[in-house]
């Protein structure tokens, strides 16, 4: 048997093991998480405009969103205004925010609070694997999908490193699939470095099966980095063969200087982004079971810098999207009171968050993934 | 490796008994260089691993010979001149910035391809990932430029000397805020990163303490209209600062200098360059070791380096092939080993970028985190095309300008910004890389007598291949599959 055959043989016979078969386990991870990371920590104040309050005013005299521009949500909180494009999924109590996120004695460099984020670990324990990665690893997803998680558009897995996760990451999926046929899996013995490269060209084939061409979307994707995130997603979710998680990441959120214009042009991608995925998933009829999530490393500090801009923060807001988020706004409200070395104190663990995806979105157990119980929000409709 | 013992003992070199094996010669030269071609390997068995590395060591350089894009003296775009510039003239600079970074990456690769001390363009890259700046931030690629020449100048030199220039680069400045933190109204960028990332590294430093350097680095400034460093004592805050338990009214060599006394930033540097040079596991108590004497040097990186080299865990066998290849070990290390014909490097720029590697614009200020970190489904697929077209002999159809919008070619150019040179440049692109040739007779021109598949592993591969190599193949198809071969990742 020459290599070519003898791989093909194998590869068959690995996917063989993989056939459906009918299970109970893992029917909840029919519901999608979209994780949409905004990459160096986004401005939470800016982007959820306490606009009632004066602390906010006095503390960003030159770069606060003036009271007169915001997009109210109620009489405390409006978004910025490049964020227009979501009032209507606002209105349609499509959108939550979740205000104050974030964690107890809280990191400041990005590399070790990303890594907090994604590992969920508390702020001084280290952990290697993430935090979807364990929660597969306790609660499997269905053999039949093609693949864990995808990531779009990053080198790093994230949250969905380590434990085994079968995840791939891919920049755009007809190119994925071309490259797919180069891919020969096999099994040998060697070191750690050797057996992970082993294990994402065993991934890859497997996703490649399972993956299909390109679906023909009538939305129209914007142009820019995330929107082509968005799109890539969207083809990946249209192939039917069953994905878990989706990591979109989205950069340039390090706003140490001349932040507005940069920030608006970020967020105005951002919410015409979630406005593609949204009309694109509504075309697949799986909007509704969708939850769309962002994360970041930090939120920003309250007090501007010199440089027209912002230092590395603490907690802040993130938005949760999808056909059965109940919208509205949840969380801290106020937290300029209490500020800590000038920066806010959390008033929702990140892990509740987590928490609500694991019970609440796919019905698993999140106390072993998570390393303890953190409260629920009531952010889903089951 | 059989032909290298059978042409050894029949050489007036088998005298030097000293001289270490093939495989020590290769994995030295993948180490410390890219790839290592047969002759290379067969020159350094004649060394033992002593001489071979203090040869490696004299030879480093501090100049780079490639010829520099002719741009590199200009003036910069001063800020003025960009800020009264029309929306259209304003887009034409920017795009005029990209199309340079291009060609900065393709002169970088010429001199990795090209130079007699690939240690010494190993180690620029190496403080470049270290002292990260990137182009998508400092803009003005002049800069990014002196930069580099600057990294390589120090690349063997001192570490002290180097953190207090690049510290005050322009490229720098710009990129870590330093240009805006002004007394009164602190940027705490720099200061963070030069804690963090540059010399102790995390869990080493408080956050006061990160506020109170990013004021004694206040004053540090560019000249926006030349693009020189320039100290603006009344933008400097000279009250008193405590900063690592020292209380002074520091500026900031004189926090730059607070870290060098601490030996946590020694073992810091070594820990980084063992995750180079050695394994991705860095062997506590030898890093504490190795770091008192780099401390002990005042902070000579051929000290540390010699060191790391001369230690055990280096030759270690497992240690061997337990280093995945970045994207440049990967496209200049093939092109080296196998003698390729390569014109312009534009395609090889390219393909380290579409790798992951995009010289000049690293991911974020931590840089590339390397390792097993370079390989995901992406980038590994990526390596796999770029291997299988690499050995394609194909002359250059005459179709091709129409069919580069699409297939294999075109993901290659798929690389943030190349759209902005344009038809021009994607020609450029195309010609060049049909330019790229394996000849392979003359490389097995290289092994004294005949070649096995055998020992075409072993001058490839740092450990056996994981799928056994046909042997009944053409020259050209087994290189291939050896190039295809998840082993060929490793070095």
């Amino acid at each position: 048997m020459d290599r070519r055959d003898f791989l093909k043989a194998s590869a068959a016979a690995s996917l063989a093991i993989l056939a459906p078969r009918v299970v109970w386990a893992g029917e909840g991870y029919r519901n999608l998480l979209v994780l949409v990371e905004l990459k160096g920590g986004n401005d939470g104040l800016n982007t959820v405009v306490p606009y009632a309050d004066p602390a906010y005013y006095n503390l960003r005299p030159r770069i606060a969103i003036k009271r007169d521009d915001v997009l109210q949500l109620d009489q405390r909180f409006g978004l910025h205004p490049s964020l227009a494009p979501l009032m209507p999924l606002w209105q349609g109590r499509e959108l939550a925010i979740v205000q104050g996120v974030g964690y107890p004695h809280p990191n400041l460099s990005h590399f070790r609070s990303i890594e907090i984020w994604d590992t969920a670990s508390p702020s001084e324990e280290y952990l290697t694997d993430g935090w979807l990665a364990r929660a597969f690893a306790s609660s499997p997803v269905p053999k039949s999908f093609a693949v864990d998680g995808v990531v779009v558009g990053a080198s790093d897995l994230g949250p969905l490193a380590g434990g085994g996760t079968r995840a791939v990451a891919l920049v755009n999926t007809e190119q994925f699939l071309r490259q797919a046929k180069l891919a020969h899996p096999a099994q040998a013995q060697g070191n750690r470095a050797l057996a992970h490269i082993l294990k994402v060209e065993a991934d890859v084939a497997q996703a490649a099966a399972g993956f299909n061409g390109n679906h023909a979307f009538r939305t129209e994707f914007p142009g820019g980095p995330f929107g082509n995130a968005v799109k890539t997603a969207a083809q990946v979710v249209a192939s039917e063969a069953g994905v878990a998680a989706v990591h979109l990441s989205f950069g340039g959120f390090d706003t140490h200087q001349n932040q507005p214009g940069a920030h608006g042009n970020l967020l105005r991608q951002l919410a015409e982004g979630f406005v593609a995925l949204r009309a694109a998933l509504q075309e697949l009829g799986r909007w509704d079971s969708t939850l769309v999530l962002t994360y970041a490393e930090f939120g920003r500090r309250p007090q501007e810098n010199g440089s027209n801009g912002t230092d590395h923060g603490t907690a802040s807001a993130h938005f949760a999207l999808g056909g059965r988020v109940k919208g509205g706004l949840y969380g801290g409200q106020g937290y300029l009171d209490r500020l800590e070395n000038g920066n806010p104190v959390y008033a929702v663990d990140f892990r509740s968050v987590y928490a609500t995806v694991l019970e609440r979105w796919w019905g698993v157990p999140s106390s072993g993934p998570l390393g303890g119980r953190f409260p629920t929000l009531d952010l889903v409709r089951v | 490796m059989r032909w290298l013992t059978a042409f050894i003992l029949a050489s007036p070199l088998a005298a030097q008994a000293a001289g270490m094996s093939a495989d020590d010669a290769r994995h030295l030269l993948n180490r410390t260089g890219f790839g290592s071609q047969p002759n290379e390997i067969v020159t350094y068995t004649q060394f033992s691993r002593e001489q071979a590395i203090e040869r490696l060591l004299r030879n480093a350089g501090t100049a780079a010979r490639a010829r520099a894009p002719d741009w590199v003296n200009d003036p910069i775009i001063s800020a003025r001149t960009l800020r009264e510039a029309t929306p259209e003239r304003r887009k034409e600079y920017q795009a005029e910035e990209v199309r340079r970074g291009f060609d900065l990456r393709t002169w970088w690769v010429q001199e990795m391809l090209d130079t007699s001390s690939p240690l010494t363009e190993r180690m620029t890259l190496f403080w470049h990932n270290h002292f990260v700046s990137s182009q998508e931030k400092v803009r003005h690629m002049q800069l990014m430029y002196r930069q580099n020449l600057l990294l390589r100048r120090y690349a063997l030199g001192n570490f002290g000397a180097l953190l207090h220039v690049v510290a005050k680069d322009p490229a720098m400045v710009i990129y870590l805020d330093s240009a805006t933190n002004r007394k009164g109204k602190p940027n705490e960028n720099f200061a963070r990163e030069v804690m963090e990332l540059f010399t102790l590294g995390e869990g080493h430093y408080t956050e006061a303490d990160v506020r109170e350097a990013a004021r004694a680095f206040t004053g540090w400034s560019i000249d926006p209209d030349t693009g020189e460093y320039k100290w603006r004592p009344y933008n400097h805050d000279g009250g008193a600062k405590t900063v690592l338990g020292k209380t002074g009214t520091f500026d900031g060599d004189a926090v730059l200098d607070i870290l060098l006394d601490h030996q946590q930033t020694a073992e810091f540097i070594v820990a980084k360059l063992w995750r180079e040079f050695v394994s991705l596991d860095p062997d506590p108590a030898e890093v504490r070791r190795i770091g008192r004497k780099f401390y002990a040097s005042n902070y000579e990186i051929k000290v540390a380096l010699r060191e790391l080299l001369q230690s055990p865990a280096f030759w270690a066998n497992e240690n061997r092939g337990a280093l995945v290849k970045s994207p440049v070990d990967l496209v200049v290390g093939t092109m080296r080993s196998l003698d390729f014909s390569v014109g312009d490097t534009l395609p090889l720029a390219l393909s380290i970028a579409q790798l992951g590697q995009n010289l000049f614009a690293p991911p974020n200020v931590k840089g590339w985190p390397g390792g097993e970190a370079w390989i995901n489904s992406s980038t590994l697929l990526a390596r796999m095309a770029f291997a299988e077209r690499i050995f394609r002999a194909d002359e250059m159809p005459k179709m091709a300008m129409a069919q580069m919008g699409r297939g294999g070619d075109a993901d290659m150019m798929r690389v943030r910004g190349f759209g902005r040179t344009g038809e021009a440049g994607r020609e450029r692109a195309m010609r060049a890389l049909y330019e790229i040739q394996f000849d392979p007779s003359r490389w097995l021109a290289q092994f004294p007598g005949a070649v096995s598949v055998g020992d075409m592993e072993g001058a490839l591969l740092a450990r056996e291949p994981v799928t056994a190599i046909p042997t009944d193949l053409p020259t050209r198809e087994i290189v291939k599959r050896i190039a295809l071969d998840a082993s060929y990742q490793l070095k």
